[in-house]
């Protein structure tokens, strides 16, 4: 029969102590032995060899050298600094030129990006080009060589400020920068900005108690108008009274240069510029793709209720878009932050430019510097990360 | 008989002849109040992007052609049209931003390479094209030895250690090996040769970590040791196998890697006449080229490995892979660059010198498998569970079940993610002349900065035309990955 002719089959029998290293916990078990001993040496080994080439090159170190005279000025400073400052000062202003930096860049950024992203949806062919035009130009040439273009092939041969750009209200556009009016501050002026409070804070009951209202009895309530009454007329009307505290220094030319006024460097110009124009590209895709993404039967579930066009946009499409924007959003914000360091390639003194710069340089002392660095853009990140998805949170959509 | 709408005589008996459209609503009047005036927000908004095409469009045309400079020799040339662009410049450097400072009689060398490269790349390129397989194989494995040879002359130093060092890991590999024949043999393949193997890695932890005058004993004793162990992991490997009756296949493919990476070896130390061009005269798009490509090739098996390393069920293993994918996103490209550049030597023990490039090139690998890795992980968890547990029930192992059934589905979902990463790679890769290595952005910035060429508009010429090199392969590549997207789609939508 064949049934007999057939091989007699061979049983698994493995001795006990092998079944032993096939089961699954005892391997898993040993990887990971492997990987935390592998990488422990590997760590030991570098720390080893990064000490011994301490000691050789006879490099300090230690975080004590935050305590030292820095001895080297900073070109913008936000808080008080002068070459007799510490290190640790350094690293602060440096740390607050990025802060600025990236505070500025996100909102432009933001507010192009949403401009763009809607342009490309619009039913106007000629803009929606337009749109389509400036995103493939700027996503596609690296931000260095935009900022590099922006600083020395734009802002630096511009003429001096003799010769400059006439901007409207006395601002000079030239080779030192833009320079605006500087505003003079009069003594009453924080009662107008009491009056801002104040109509913030009247506006924000009345919508509270316009939606409550609502939600009970149906009626509507004109909120927007009576805000813009109240955030805008309201300061206008104090201003006014109060004989109109607010005063501007125009900016004069005396000799080579300008007097007064506020200067902006062309540096941050460049970079604020070259930042912006760069990042709103991705944030005006994001946006395009959240929009497209909101199905159109809610467009038209929304009309076919009786909504208009704004109802609808306002109460329909955006709450839901938003949804999908936000966490590429936070990326983007978090791009925008990290690629603020290439401000270093213009001699704008932000962070990596003043501390794993100059300071590098000064003290030698490599590890602790970039330690610090990163340490510091990793908390950036971690902060915006844990913000934005505690705001991701309350806006995404409830499921089951 | 005729029917009663028939006798009716005011229903029409023949058709009335097709009208034509109205005139207002067709061609390009119709186009236009359709597209462009339907409503006044829209006319509007309409001639508010003609003004602003009209305030930005003619001034480039006349900055690029209608008033530039297209010939000359030196800066004398770009100063009669100092407001427009002076291409004479770009014409006159234009070896240089291709090639850097490699000598000129070598240049063909770069070019041979590029050509290779093109050859490889194309067919792998367009979809239609067969011998997938056989080109993956010539891109990473003959093409990288030969292009490695062309562009640096080949001929480096390879030390006896080293030849050493890899017969040594064939022998603990055997060793290894013979674990699979343990059944048969328990004493010499259960016990003698992973305790070799053992004894051999724990010599050499020694040797490498223990330092000072301890370590120089230290250091020859370990030698000794792991030489010995090598020597008894590969008798005991062979025998325990010979014994087990079989089961050759583990040794057979622990060798073949042996002797590939010896000839690897032999061949990079071949002298082939070939002129060395050291990495520090490599410049321009060369540069770029090599940094984007070595980056992407080197970051994704390493990114594949983060990915799985992520998702995998062990603690420790998706801790290190979180910790580091989490900690090189949050810095920027730049400081990993310094770290590269200025901490790396430091990293290194005393005398181990690094070259320039290859420091910048393992910065650059290391920040884009971070990246990478997280447009795998799109990719796995796109991979329904089923898939998984289809596999498992299948009987694969996890290495079995990744290389057969998830792996080639999650990346070819994440073809276009990756084309995404690469473009922004090559972006990035600009971000190299901050550290001193002139790529194509900082040969254009050397080129402007010689005397000959100082006048106002040469910078503004370089940046362009570098632009216009970036615009053209990051621009292209969005395209194919749309392409990509489009054509792996199928079937999928609804």
């Amino acid at each position: 029969m064949a049934i007999q002719d057939a091989a007699p089959v061979r049983l698994n029998t493995r001795p006990a102590a092998l079944t032993f290293l096939y089961h699954p916990t005892v391997r898993a078990i040993a990887f990971q032995t492997i990987l935390a001993v592998a990488i422990v040496v590997f760590v030991i080994w570098i720390a080893d060899n990064t000490i011994d080439n301490l000691r050789r090159a006879n490099i300090a170190s230690g975080f004590g050298f935050l305590s030292n005279r820095a001895g080297f000025d900073i070109s913008q400073t936000l808080v008080s600094y002068s070459s007799d400052s510490t290190y640790g000062r350094a690293l602060l202003v440096g740390f607050l030129n990025t802060l600025l930096v990236a505070a500025i860049g996100i909102v432009l950024a933001s507010i192009l990006g949403f401009l763009v992203g809607i342009a490309r949806l619009s039913k106007n062919w000629l803009l929606a080009k337009v749109a389509t035009v400036y995103v493939e130009i700027f996503r596609n040439i690296p931000l260095l060589l935009q900022l590099l273009f922006w600083y020395k092939a734009v802002l630096s041969v511009l003429p001096s400020p003799r010769q400059g750009v006439e901007l409207p209200f006395g601002a000079n556009l030239s080779n030192r920068g833009l320079i605006v009016p500087r505003p003079l501050v009069g003594d009453t002026l924080y009662l107008t900005g009491l009056a801002i409070l104040i109509g913030i804070a009247v506006t924000v009951w009345v919508a509270i108690w316009a939606h409550r209202r609502q939600m009970a009895t149906g009626q509507q309530f004109p909120t927007l108008r009576l805000g813009l009454a109240a955030i805008v007329g309201l300061p206008l009307v104090i201003f006014i009274v109060t004989g109109a505290p607010l005063g501007f220094e125009i900016p004069a030319l005396q000799g080579f240069n300008f007097v007064g006024g506020v200067q902006i460097k062309p540096e941050f110009l460049a970079l604020i510029l070259g930042i912006s124009l760069y990042t709103a590209t991705f944030i005006s895709e994001i946006v395009r793709a959240g929009i497209l993404a909101v199905s159109h039967g809610q467009t038209e579930a929304s009309y076919s209720l009786g909504l208009r066009a704004t109802p609808t946009l306002r109460l329909v499409v955006i709450p839901q878009a938003m949804r999908i924007i936000i966490p590429p959003l936070t990326s983007q914000y978090l791009n925008l932050t990290k690629n603020s360091s290439l401000a270093v390639a213009i001699g704008y003194p932000d962070l990596v430019a003043v501390f794993s710069g100059t300071v590098l340089n000064q003290t030698g002392q490599a590890v602790e510097v970039i330690f610090i660095t990163m340490l510091i853009y990793l908390s950036l990140s971690l902060v915006t990360a844990l913000f934005m998805n505690w705001f991701n949170k309350r806006v995404a959509l409830v499921e089951r | 008989m005729t029917t009663a709408a028939e006798n009716l005589l005011y229903v029409r008996r023949e058709e009335e002849p097709i009208l034509p459209p109205p005139g207002r609503q067709t061609g390009a009047v119709g186009w236009m109040r359709a597209n462009l005036f339907s409503s006044a927000t829209n006319t509007v908004l309409t001639l508010l992007a003609l003004a602003l095409i009209l305030w930005i469009v003619p001034p480039i045309i006349r900055w690029a052609f209608t008033n530039a400079v297209w010939s000359g020799s030196d800066r004398e040339a770009c100063l009669t049209a100092p407001d427009a662009a002076c291409w004479a410049f770009v014409k006159a450097r234009f070896g240089q931003f291709m090639y850097g400072r490699y000598p000129l009689d070598e240049r063909w060398r770069v070019t041979l390479t590029g050509i290779l490269l093109v050859i490889g790349v194309v067919p792998m390129a367009i979809p239609r094209v067969p011998y997938k397989r056989e080109t993956v194989i010539y891109l990473l494995t003959a093409f990288p030895i030969i292009a490695l040879i062309l562009l640096t002359g080949g001929h480096f130093h390879i030390s006896l250690t080293l030849y050493g060092t890899i017969v040594a890991l064939g022998c603990l590999g055997t060793g290894l090996a013979a674990i699979s024949a343990a059944e048969r043999s328990p004493m010499l393949g259960g016990f003698v040769a992973p305790a070799a193997v053992l004894l051999a890695i724990v010599a050499s932890i020694a040797g490498l970590v223990i330092r000072g005058e301890a370590g120089s004993a230290i250091a020859g004793v370990s030698t000794v040791i792991v030489i010995a162990c090598a020597a008894i992991a590969f008798v005991a490997g062979i025998v325990a196998i010979m014994l087990g009756g079989g089961g050759w296949r583990p040794l057979v493919l622990v060798w073949a890697g042996v002797a590939a990476a010896l000839l690897l070896c032999l061949l990079l130390s071949i002298d082939f006449g070939l002129e060395p061009v050291e990495t520090s005269l490599w410049g321009g798009l060369l540069v770029t080229l090599v940094v984007a490509i070595v980056g992407i090739v080197a970051s994704l098996p390493l990114g594949i490995l983060l990915a799985l390393g992520r998702r995998s069920r062990l603690p420790v293993v998706r801790i290190c892979s979180v910790g580091f994918i989490e900690f090189v996103r949050g810095v920027p490209l730049i400081t990993v660059l310094f770290m590269a550049s200025v901490m790396l030597p430091l990293f290194l023990p005393p005398g181990v010198n690094f070259d320039k490039l290859l420091r910048a090139l393992i910065g650059v690998a290391l920040f884009s498998a971070a990246y990478m890795a997280e447009v795998v992980r799109g990719g796995l968890q796109a991979i329904p569970k089923g898939q998984y547990e289809a596999a498992m029930a299948m009987g694969l192992g996890y290495p079995a079940m990744m290389r057969l059934v998830i792996l080639p589905q999650a990346l070819k979902i994440v073809i276009p993610g990756i084309v995404n990463s690469f473009i922004s790679l090559f972006k990035d890769t600009s971000l190299v002349l901050i550290i001193g290595i002139f790529d194509l952005l900082g040969i254009v910035q050397l080129g402007f900065a010689d005397s000959n060429w100082a006048a106002p508009n040469t910078p503004a010429t370089g940046y362009a035309f570098a632009a216009l090199l970036y615009w053209v392969f990051c621009f292209s590549m969005s395209r194919y990955s749309i392409f990509m997207e489009r054509r792996l789609n199928t079937g999928h939508k609804r």
